[in-house]
């Protein structure tokens, strides 16, 4: 019982961190129908820029307080990297699909060997407060509070952004545009504005994500980024293009069906993520060019 | 007469590369060695093998239309599939070669099948994440098969002794040369043989093909297959040109290579893969020396960190590419809007069928 609650507890952690990644991905597509390869590189860019801040401030002796400043660095600079590449890189190719995603994939190439020419290909140490790093019991099972870090997070995200979907202007202007965009445009808003914004958003969601996996893995490798953001397409896709809810409940899946298949048959989890994503495309293809917000 | 000519060309360039391997001189800093040095032998024959493989991508991508993100898979499949028959079963090597045929048809087939039930960036993301379980299994290393993260080493005795040693490598050039000659043949007759005509229609206006009454899915799994065949045989090639089978090649980063090859040489075309796979593994390999070398050692680091990574300046190379010459390097010759043809009409295509945006 109490594997059965770590395992769940893991998988919700790690279902997380895929949500973080997936909830931008989905609304950069929904909006603006750019798969974004360089999503995993704002992860990179806003993990490494966390380790990198952490390891300069040095003369602050709380790690908590270090860790948090960081974390806050590191958030900025994953939505204004964002940020930056939609106006100097996607915006010119305004509805070029294809060539906008060949420009993301040419950056996260780019910048995954950047990051190694700079800090190497080893894994840098991550260091968090001593917190992160204790244990709370719950059923009987030993829980990692990193774990509980990541969720409540996941869920924070998740509910800012459907609260800001729903009752901000520039939420309505979102929803109107992943709906139609050229009725939008024809009444005379500016959709650019908000392709910026869910871009800095998506940026500022894959840092967090970055954080939350140097935190979960204790350290950061110039392929995390990578890594994440294939299962995070498989959430996506399984989830639905476009739609934030539909990532949400698809990562939860993906997260846990991970972990349990992990542990009762000796680490092919991820084999059956794969396995999975099969079987949705077989049993209900349709629901997959679905775009609804 | 028109045809003859159209002939000519070509086989004139593959008698010129057939007589690379007695060539006497070199090029200077370009090309280290001399034509006739094994390094370099080794060095035009990935060239070559990289030149067909990515003429098997453009297949799927520039003449149907089909943004696949998998095509690592199959390649990695000729040449695992290949080294564990020979290695770990002691195949022998035209036992381990049927084998690796009949994967490199099946495979594709079935996950063909499956991803093809999507479409546009669906598919795209649906065919790396076939690519990235094969990625897994590789690293997972099951029966100590694939050697995982270190690679698999060949049993050279199961091989062809032509095809073993040093001396050898002139034989292995022959060997890509012949391969990359049957991709370019192949890929040539098929987008011109009927179905080709079909794979074109459908990159340009899906629903027009369906409309005139044809099943596309039908036509999108015979490109899927064979363009995913045609690079399993460029896999098992390699194999014996680089002595073994290494992880690097299962990765996403390889098809998003063969992606930035296709379109630097320029996409829809047969010369575009072919010059932008062969110029690409020969930048990158150059870069990797040159990086290294005391000119960009000396620079300051601003300037070195980024020109020591190859893959840091190819891939600002492609953005730039992109942007500024979307035909590739075919495209450049050709007038006006002909040259950013090759990317344009992609479009539809990518958007596939279900998007009615």
């Amino acid at each position: 019982m109490s594997t059965f609650v770590l395992l769940t507890i893991t998988g919700l952690g790690l279902g997380a961190m895929y949500f973080l990644v997936a909830s931008g991905l989905s609304l950069i597509y929904g909006l603006m129908g750019v798969l974004n390869f360089a999503h995993g590189a704002f992860l990179t860019v806003g993990a490494y820029a966390t380790w990198f801040t952490e390891s300069k401030l040095g003369g602050i002796s709380s790690v908590t307080l270090r860790f948090l400043l960081a974390s806050l660095v590191g958030l900025a600079v994953g939505a204004l990297f964002a940020a930056l590449v939609e106006l100097v890189l996607i915006r010119p190719l305004y509805l070029r699909h294809i060539e906008q995603v060949l420009v993301t994939v040419g950056l996260s190439l780019a910048m995954v060997a950047l990051v190694q020419g700079i800090w190497g290909n080893d894994a840098r140490l991550y260091a968090v407060p001593n917190w992160f790093r204790e244990t709370t019991h719950v059923g009987g099972a030993t829980i990692p509070n990193d774990r509980w870090l990541d969720i409540g997070a996941a869920v924070l995200v998740l509910a800012g952004l459907k609260a800001f979907l729903r009752y901000t202007r520039y939420g309505l202007v979102i929803r109107a545009g992943v709906e139609n965009r050229a009725m939008v445009t024809a009444l005379g808003i500016d959709v650019r504005k908000a392709f910026t914004l869910v871009f800095a958003i998506g940026g500022l969601a894959a840092a967090l994500a970055g954080i939350l996996s140097g935190v979960y893995f204790t350290e950061v490798d110039p392929g995390r980024g990578t890594s994440l953001l294939i299962f995070a397409f498989i959430v996506v896709v399984i989830g639905g293009l476009g739609s934030l809810t539909g990532s949400a409940v698809a990562s939860v899946v993906v997260g846990l069906s991970q972990q349990y298949v992990n542990y009762y048959s000796s680490g092919v989890g991820d084999l059956s993520v794969v396995l999975l994503l099969a079987l949705v495309l077989l049993a209900r293809p349709a629901t997959l060019a679905g775009r609804t917000a | 007469m028109k045809r003859a000519l159209r002939i000519a060309g070509p086989v004139a360039l593959v008698v010129l590369l057939a007589f690379v391997p007695k060539f006497g001189f070199g090029l200077g800093k370009a090309l280290p060695g001399g034509f006739s040095s094994p390094g370099t032998l080794q060095l035009l024959a990935v060239c070559l093998i990289f030149a067909g493989v990515a003429l098997s991508y453009d297949l799927l991508f520039g003449f149907t239309g089909l943004l696949s993100f998998g095509h690592a898979l199959y390649f990695a499949t000729g040449l695992y599939v290949a080294d564990v028959a020979i290695t770990k079963w002691h195949w022998s090597f035209f036992e381990a070669c049927l084998i690796t045929a009949g994967v490199g048809l099946v495979l594709p087939a079935i996950v063909g099948w499956i991803s093809l039930r999507t479409s546009g960036i669906a598919f795209a993301m649906v065919t790396l994440a076939f690519a990235q379980a094969g990625a897994i299994l590789v690293q997972k290393n099951p029966h100590s098969w694939t050697g995982g993260d270190d690679g698999l080493g060949y049993d050279y005795t199961h091989v062809p002794a032509a095809f073993v040693g040093v001396v050898n490598t002139k034989n292995l050039y022959w060997l890509a040369l012949g391969y990359a000659v049957v991709v370019f043949a192949a890929v040539a007759w098929a987008v011109r043989s009927s179905p080709g005509h079909v794979w074109q229609a459908i990159r340009e206006n899906e629903r027009r093909v369906e409309v005139l009454g044809l099943r596309t899915r039908r036509y999108k799994l015979l490109a899927f297959v064979l363009g995913s065949f045609l690079a399993t045989g460029g896999g098992v090639v390699y194999l014996l040109c680089v002595n073994g089978a290494n992880p690097s090649v299962t990765t996403p980063d390889f098809t998003l290579t063969l992606l930035v090859m296709v379109v630097l040489g320029g996409s829809g075309t047969l010369w575009g893969p072919v010059l932008g796979g062969a110029l690409y593994w020969y930048a990158n390999q150059r870069l990797l020396a040159v990086g290294g070398s005391h000119a960009i050692q000396s620079l300051p680091g601003v300037l070195r960190t980024p020109l020591s990574q190859p893959l840091f300046v190819l891939g600002t190379l492609f953005i730039l590419a992109v942007f500024f010459l979307p035909g590739g390097i075919v495209g450049i010759g050709a007038r006006g809007n002909a040259g950013r043809r090759g990317l344009r009409r992609l479009e539809a295509a990518l958007r596939g069928t279900g998007d009615a945006a």
